[in-house]
């Protein structure tokens, strides 16, 4: 199955899944490149496991087409397909030992047994549980039952990985310590991985890209850093990480930029496109507002009091009321902090023109 | 209550109901014994019940089968030598083995296709199980009398369909006896084995195809071994509720193939042979017990019957 290149390229196109009158999955395209690993990142209900369901063949989708390395698998079956997948809640068969568990798939592909024993003792020691080998699955604690299924997974060389939610069942933790070896463990096999999550900081730590869905359909696809920075609308601004969200009206456009006002407030913003008098909806990051000393300024600058203050360790986070943006949120970084930020005290704000991303409107989509 | 102590099939059914209680006890009650007393107190009267209306009675066959006519093993020796009672002993294992299998293979493919049903399908195919139990056993055998005698339905629609030209010896033989009651305990094979299916989660099929096994290797593979101990439990259920069948033999038999209760009861009414009539009664309360002894060594008893429940 596998040639010179271990990974294999994902199309999706244009899938739509349907359950009677309810849509699932709402026309969702996307690439995933060889040897990447992407992300599927939504709340609960978003339809990530409906499409992890469709690319592994269990749901037919109703409409669009699903090509591994430009051939069309569509109507495929589930095990004609050839991917590992780590289910949610990790399905080990509770009757066999977790050496049997891992050689299930060889089993059923008829492999010899010496070939066989050789290749689960290596996946074992893959990920490092070559002691339990004998063991049940019930026998394990839920990291290893997680390791469990990711072995069985991997066991016979698949084209590409499936996972569903593989870490949320675990503590904070353990769910840290596991999304470190999985990034170890995609680099060091170079597959492709499709990992599903409504977790941000597990999605942002491990993937190469990230796929961000709300209510069955694909919001933005990019980088972490991208999507984090650039955010293109509001939902994703604010489902990765804090963001402030700042209204205004475009009164000049121009050259890459334009100057907008929010109530009496002039800001400067680096966006492309703008039209005299549109409304333009702003998110702006906690941590790119800095806090001005006497004498400081910057392209944008708009004066608060501190509504409230908490310590965080790495820094203050601080509401700070302003006339015309309303509440801001803005992280401190505690060695920036000269003294310790009260209730009451006026600061002085300011960011760059490039600081904010211009984001649609989405909540209520 | 009344048409089940009626009729000896229920009977029959009641009174294994019993035994298994009985041999599920010690265990239990090793446990239950050093929790508290006062639990005792809760259980005398049913304790009381119990031991009033069954185990006297029980001891009472006892105690016959080695004192009629004579006191000793006269009676138990005749297992050996009298070939009637050996004929009867055969008759009922072979049928009632063929009727366990038979009733296994159709209840676990039912148990099979409610399993994976939706719910609300699941609903309505467990109703469509349990109602015949509600029939008395009297008009389900008299029911199949009509449909398979030499004039019934289905040699009729045969005949009209040019199948065949005389009609099929369907009923009043061996063959009658094993469909009547194949169509009594199937629903008792379902239930132990519909709950142990209920237990396994679907996502480990979709687990299995996902891994490259057929729809057939997932299921040999994981479906069938982790029901294997609903189907054991089930196999043994209906199995000891065969060799106790009196209706249905007596009726879809017509007389001329003698099973254990059958043969009973010509020996205690109709040529007054106590000690013959209860000796066999006896070897077929302990075979019964024996079988359940050996089950409960292999599968959790309380749990497989708990679960049925
Ligand atoms: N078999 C199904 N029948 C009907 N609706 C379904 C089915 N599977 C999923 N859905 C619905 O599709 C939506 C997306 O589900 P899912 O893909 O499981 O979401 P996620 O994994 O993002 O939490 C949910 O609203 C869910 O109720
Ligand atoms: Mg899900």
């Amino acid at each position: 199955m596998n040639g010179a290149v271990p990974g294999h390229a994902l199309t999706l196109e244009r899938l739509t899944k349907r359950y009677g009158g309810f849509t699932a999955v709402v026309d969702a395209s996307l690439t995933v490149e060889q040897g990447q690993f992407l992300t599927l990142l939504g709340p609960s209900g978003s339809g990530k496991t409906t499409i992890l369901m469709m690319i592994a063949g269990f749901v037919a989708p109703s409409e669009g087409r699903i090509l591994l390395d430009g051939r069309d698998i569509t109507v495929l079956p589930p095990e004609k397909r050839e991917f590992g997948m780590v289910f949610q809640g990790y399905a080990l068969f509770p009757h066999m030992t977790v050496a049997e568990n891992i050689a299930f798939p060889l089993r059923v592909r008829g492999l010899a047994r010496a070939d066989r024993d050789a290749r689960v003792r290596a996946t074992l020691d893959l990920v490092q549980l070559t002691q339990f080998a004998e063991r049940r699955p019930t026998q394990l604690s839920g990291g290893q039952q997680q390791r469990v299924a990711l072995a069985r997974a991997l066991v016979f060389d698949p084209a590409l990985l499936l996972l569903d939610e593989p870490l949320s069942a675990l503590d904070k933790k353990l769910r840290a310590e596991l999304q470190e070896e999985l990034k170890t463990l995609h680099r060091r096999i170079g597959r492709t991985f499709v990992n599903v999550t409504h977790d941000q900081e597990e999605a942002m730590s491990l993937s190469d890209r990230v796929a961000i869905l709300n209510h069955g359909k694909l919001v933005q696809m990019g980088g972490p850093v991208e999507l984090y920075e650039r955010p293109r609308t509001r939902f994703v601004a604010d489902f990765l990480g804090k963001s402030n969200m700042i209204s205004a009206r475009v009164a000049e456009a121009r050259q890459g930029g334009a100057v907008l006002t929010a109530g009496g407030t002039r800001l400067v913003q680096a966006m492309d496109g703008a039209r005299a008098g549109e409304a333009v909806l702003l998110s702006l990051r906690p941590e790119r507002i800095t806090v001005l000393t006497a004498g400081e300024t910057a392209e944008n600058v708009v004066d608060g009091r501190i509504a409230s203050a908490a310590f965080l360790g790495a820094g203050h986070s601080v509401t700070v009321e302003t006339a015309d943006l309303g509440r801001l949120r803005v992280t401190i970084p505690t060695w920036q902090a000269s003294v310790a930020p009260e209730e009451g005290v006026p600061l002085r704000l300011g960011w760059s023109a490039d600081a904010a991303a211009p984001v649609a409107d989405d909540e209520d989509a | 209550m009344r048409e089940r102590v009626r009729s000896p099939e229920g009977g029959g059914g009641e009174a294994t109901e019993h035994r298994r209680r009985e041999s599920a006890a010690p265990s239990s009650k090793a446990a239950r014994a050093s929790g508290n007393a006062g639990w005792w107190m809760l259980i005398l009267p049913a304790f009381l019940l119990m031991t009033g209306f069954y185990i006297a009675p029980i001891l009472q066959v006892l105690a016959i089968s080695v004192t009629e006519p004579t006191v000793g093993l006269d009676n138990y020796e005749r297992l050996l030598t009298n070939a009637g009672v050996q004929r009867a002993i055969v008759t009922t294992l072979r049928i009632g083995i063929i009727t366990t299998a038979i009733a296994l293979f159709l209840g676990y493919a039912l148990s099979y296709v409610i399993a994976l049903a939706s719910p609300r399908a699941q609903r309505w195919w467990l109703l469509g199980v349990l109602v015949p139990l509600w029939i008395s056993v009297l008009v389900r055998a008299f029911a199949w009398v009509t449909l398979l005698r030499r004039q019934g339905l289905v040699n009729e629609g045969l005949r009209s369909l040019g199948a065949i030209d005389a009609p099929l010896e369907l009923v009043w033989n061996e063959f009658g006896i094993v469909v009547g009651m194949v169509h009594y305990m199937v629903p008792y094979a379902v239930l132990p084995m519909l709950a142990s299916m209920r237990e396994i989660d679907p996502r480990l099929l979709a687990a299995a195809r996902g891994l490259g096994a057929s729809r057939f290797t997932a299921f040999s593979r994981i479906f069938l071994p982790l029901s294997t101990p609903g189907l054991i439990a089930a196999g043994v259920l209906v199995f000891i509720f065969s060799l106790g069948f009196y209706i249905t033999p007596a009726i879809l038999g017509g007389g001329k193939t003698l099973m254990a209760a059958e043969w009973i009861k010509i020996q205690i009414l109709d040529i007054v042979r106590w000690g013959m009539g209860t000796m066999l009664a006896t070897v077929l309360v302990v075979a019964i017990l024996v079988t359940l002894a050996i089950f409960s060594r292999v599968v959790n008893l309380k749990r497989v019957f708990g679960a049925g429940a």
